[in-house]
């Protein structure tokens, strides 16, 4: 598509009009180029960073044996601990033992959300009578809010990972159902009578023309439930659990063990990223359709 | 031999009618072009001619058999827009059509028979003037090139005829002509059957051999929902005629002029 040369036309108007226009721009137009951009996008990080220094080493001065803000030393020592010695008692290292729980709760829960959320999202979205049959059912049960219904999962599924998972599951599954079902809906009619014209059946016009389109759409809100799903499995490992992220910040929050905390939430938010990104690069590469004209706007 | 028959058709919305006593007998062969007002009901009856829609009233037969009350691969169609499938590159998209009738269960050929079909695709992308382009996707092709790919992919499957709907509507003037050219020579070498609706008059009476147009035969001011279009003229055309807008319809072009 032709793009018009923003820079280059905006300074040809300014050689050839005699009365040109101030030339400072809009706020609304200048716009950060190549390595700028990534410098500014840096400095409020370093910034933060900077401000938790100073704040830390200010403390320390004052009280060596302050737990709430601790210098990066403290963390350090509390990482060498956590995450590169095994602990005598389990003979397991409880970072790792940690993460692995954790992430083994969260992959399980979200594996089956993408699945229930690929059926349901485009049998509800593509067809008229399972749309009114399980419309309703899914509308409602995603208003629930569904920390409310962790008791109950502890009474029905035990304190086990059964609860946990499912809690997962149903905190995201809803909603991504609803989005994806109405994303599956909004393919325009002409081309699912497109589809009909060209011989393909119901089974054909979900697989080949209902399926690929909403695979980006699904990777999109996977992306945006990590978050809530994240909220979900530390609940329900603060609550109950004997290993996982969420346990472990909990249970070291007793002593105010700040310097086992903040490396932990790093930590959780690196895995975070990490998953988003994993998720980004291969919508990238599987439907390159989708990501397309996309601008950096 | 009469391709397309309609029967005293009606189509009703609750209390509000779209079309009225449509009786029309489209011969085999015929390149017919509907025009009339906006609302008139021209996409309404190309979507009962689609089956997309049923008539509330009368009905519709497709070589003496009555037609299949929902779309399938012996009507072909082009929309204005979104007839391609954003997800499949141009190649893919005309395959789509073989891959339907050759392979039920996945979609998808292999081996001999994919190969034959694909040279069937590449050919007829080539004819549409897509030869170079058979890897993009529709997202990176100009609104000319798109309508050439819809075209394509709905030849692909033979279909007895072929619905355009406004398929050139959204192009520019020169683009416009372009198209023109090619869909007239598709005609003459497929004998087609076409039914083209258009706002454009002049493309009407330039493309089809004959000329349907829709509008409301009687009008209620209190209720002007009460009364639905049927076809007020039809002007079958022979070679010679072709190119000329008769005085009869001239108005319509002063209106459609307004309308911009
Ligand atoms: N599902 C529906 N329910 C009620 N009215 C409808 C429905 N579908 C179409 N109509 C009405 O039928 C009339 C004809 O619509 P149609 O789209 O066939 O007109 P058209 O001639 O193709 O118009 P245009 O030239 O603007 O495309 C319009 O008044 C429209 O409001
Ligand atoms: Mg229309």
């Amino acid at each position: 598509m032709f793009k018009w040369p923003r820079t280059e036309s905006s300074r040809t108007c300014d050689l050839n009009l005699e009365l040109a226009a101030p030339t400072m721009r809009r706020l609304l137009n200048a716009r950060p180029r190549g390595g700028g951009q990534v410098l500014l996008g840096l400095l409020p990080i370093l910034g933060l960073i900077l401000l938790y220094l100073l704040v830390a080493s200010a403390r320390h001065a004052e009280n060596p044996r302050d737990k709430i803000i601790p210098i990066p030393s403290a963390m350090a020592a509390a990482v060498q601990i956590m995450a590169f010695e095994a602990d005598p008692r389990t003979g397991e290292v409880p970072m790792v033992a940690d993460t692995k729980a954790s992430l083994r709760r969260l992959g399980i829960a979200i594996g089956l959300s993408a699945i229930t959320t690929l059926v349901l999202g485009l049998m509800i979205g593509l067809l008229p009578y399972v749309r009114a049959g399980l419309g309703p059912l899914v509308a409602t049960i995603s208003v629930i809010p569904p920390i409310a219904i962790l008791p109950i999962l502890f009474i029905i599924f035990g304190l086990g990972e059964t609860s946990k998972v499912v809690l997962i599951f149903l905190g995201i599954t809803p909603v991504m159902v609803r989005d994806l079902a109405s994303h599956v809906a909004s393919i325009p009619e002409e081309q699912i009578v497109k589809a009909q014209t060209l011989g393909a059946s119901t089974w054909l016009t979900l697989v080949r023309v209902a399926l690929p389109q909403a695979m980006p759409r699904l990777i999109d809100s996977l992306r945006l439930a990590l978050c809530p799903a994240w909220v979900y499995l530390i609940s329900a490992e603060a609550i109950a659990a004997d290993v996982g992220l969420g346990y472990r910040i909990f249970l070291v929050r007793r002593y105010l063990a700040m310097d086992t905390i903040l490396p932990y939430v790093v930590w959780i938010s690196i895995l975070a990223v990490v998953m988003d990104f994993a998720l980004l690069s291969f919508s990238r590469a599987a439907y390159p359709w989708a990501h397309t004209e996309r601008t950096a706007r | 031999m009469i391709a397309l028959s309609f029967r005293n058709v009606w189509v009703e919305y609750r209390d509000k009618v779209v079309l009225e006593r449509v009786s029309l007998d489209i011969e085999d062969g015929a390149f017919v072009s509907i025009v009339g007002p906006s609302g008139a009901g021209k996409s309404t009856f190309l979507r009962l001619a689609l089956g997309q829609e049923a008539p509330s009233r009368g009905h519709i037969l497709l070589d003496a058999e009555p037609l299949d009350p929902e779309p399938g691969p012996d009507r072909g169609v082009v929309f204005q827009r979104y007839s391609v499938f954003p997800h499949m590159n141009a190649l893919d998209n005309v395959l789509f059509g073989l891959e339907c009738a050759g392979s039920p269960g996945f979609g998808r050929l292999l081996g001999r028979p994919r190969r034959a079909a694909r040279d069937r695709a590449v050919a007829l992308l080539e004819r549409v003037g897509l030869g170079h382009s058979l890897k993009a996707y529709p997202r990176t092709l100009s609104g000319g090139m798109q309508q050439r790919l819809a075209i394509a992919q709905a030849l692909i499957t033979r279909p007895r005829i072929l619905l355009l709907d406004e398929p050139f509507g959204a192009l520019d003037p020169g683009v416009r002509l372009d198209m023109h050219v090619l869909i007239d020579e598709l005609w003459r070498e497929h004998g087609l059957t076409i039914l083209m609706v258009t706002h454009d008059i002049k493309e009407a009476f330039k493309l089809g051999t004959r000329v349907i147009a829709f509008d409301k035969r009687r009008h209620d001011e209190q209720a002007p929902h009460r009364y639905g279009s049927t076809a007020v003229y039809d002007f079958p055309l022979d070679e010679k005629k072709r190119q000329g807008v008769p005085a009869a319809l001239e108005h319509m072009l002063d209106e459609n002029r307004a309308i911009g």
